[in-house]
């Protein structure tokens, strides 16, 4: 099977489970386990989360773009800002990392990308923005 | 995010419901900070078994509330968690902080 979409939407807070929630959708067709249903939500959470936030310093009128493409039993989400970007990808990858520790942050969204995903890619630019690439095989167990 | 809660001595019991993000952690924050000004509490029992989502930024707003529990030589303690939000407090080693019941 292949299948692809794209949704844009304003870094509004509240739009963060509208894309966990787009994005159950279009993963469901792949006929996933509630396991890794919930992996998809939780990481597309963190990526989405991670734009608004860092990328785009919680102004409420940019852009975040979702893209998503199932190719045969992998699936592959795409999601990017057009913000600040990150300087340094290895130390903001770090557990318990965080650059706004004011904000009560736990320091693990990366760690969670990468602990429900197979693979996450990171593509930044300083003043340019960021784009994060997850992949996960799909295993059909329901 | 929905919140229940009941007090029994020095015992907080706080029931939340719903989805635990980056968007609903502020409002939580606040409102558990708020039951937290009573400084007669030192227990802080977070029933999570309404709660749908949970992601990196609820684990935030837990550690903090553990912060302010360990402070005052208090503690805190999670249960009804479902198979997702166990998945990543085990993944995050949350449990090996905040006491399971």
């Amino acid at each position: 099977m292949h299948n692809e979409m794209e949704v844009r939407f304003l870094s509004l807070s509240g739009n963060e489970g509208f894309a966990r929630a787009a994005a159950a959708a279009f993963a469901a067709q792949m006929d996933p386990g509630i396991e890794e249903l919930s992996d998809i939500r939780t990481a597309v959470s963190e990526a989405v989360t991670n734009a608004i936030i860092h990328g785009y310093d919680q102004n409420r009128d940019r852009i975040v773009t979702m893209q998503m493409e199932i190719d045969g039993d992998e699936l592959t989400v795409i999601v990017s800002d057009n913000g600040c970007g990150i300087g340094d990808i290895e130390l903001a990858r770090k557990p318990f990392f965080t650059s706004k520790p004011e904000l009560e942050r736990s320091g693990m969204g990366f760690s969670v990308m990468e602990a429900f995903m197979d693979s996450v890619d990171v593509v930044s630019e300083v003043g340019k923005g960021t784009v994060i690439t997850m992949r996960k095989r799909i295993r059909h167990a329901n | 995010m929905e919140l229940n809660a009941q007090k029994r001595g020095p015992r907080l019991s706080v029931q939340l419901s719903g989805e635990l993000d980056h968007h609903s952690a502020e409002q939580t924050r606040i409102m558990l900070d708020t039951l937290l000004r009573d400084v007669t509490v030192h227990e802080l029992v977070l029933d999570l078994s309404g709660m749908t989502f949970m992601d990196s930024a609820g684990l935030g707003v837990i550690l903090g509330r553990f912060r302010k529990l360990s402070m005052r030589g208090g503690k805190l303690v999670v249960k009804g968690m479902n198979a997702s939000v166990d998945r990543i407090f085990r993944m995050s080693g949350l449990y090996a902080i905040v006491e399971r019941q």
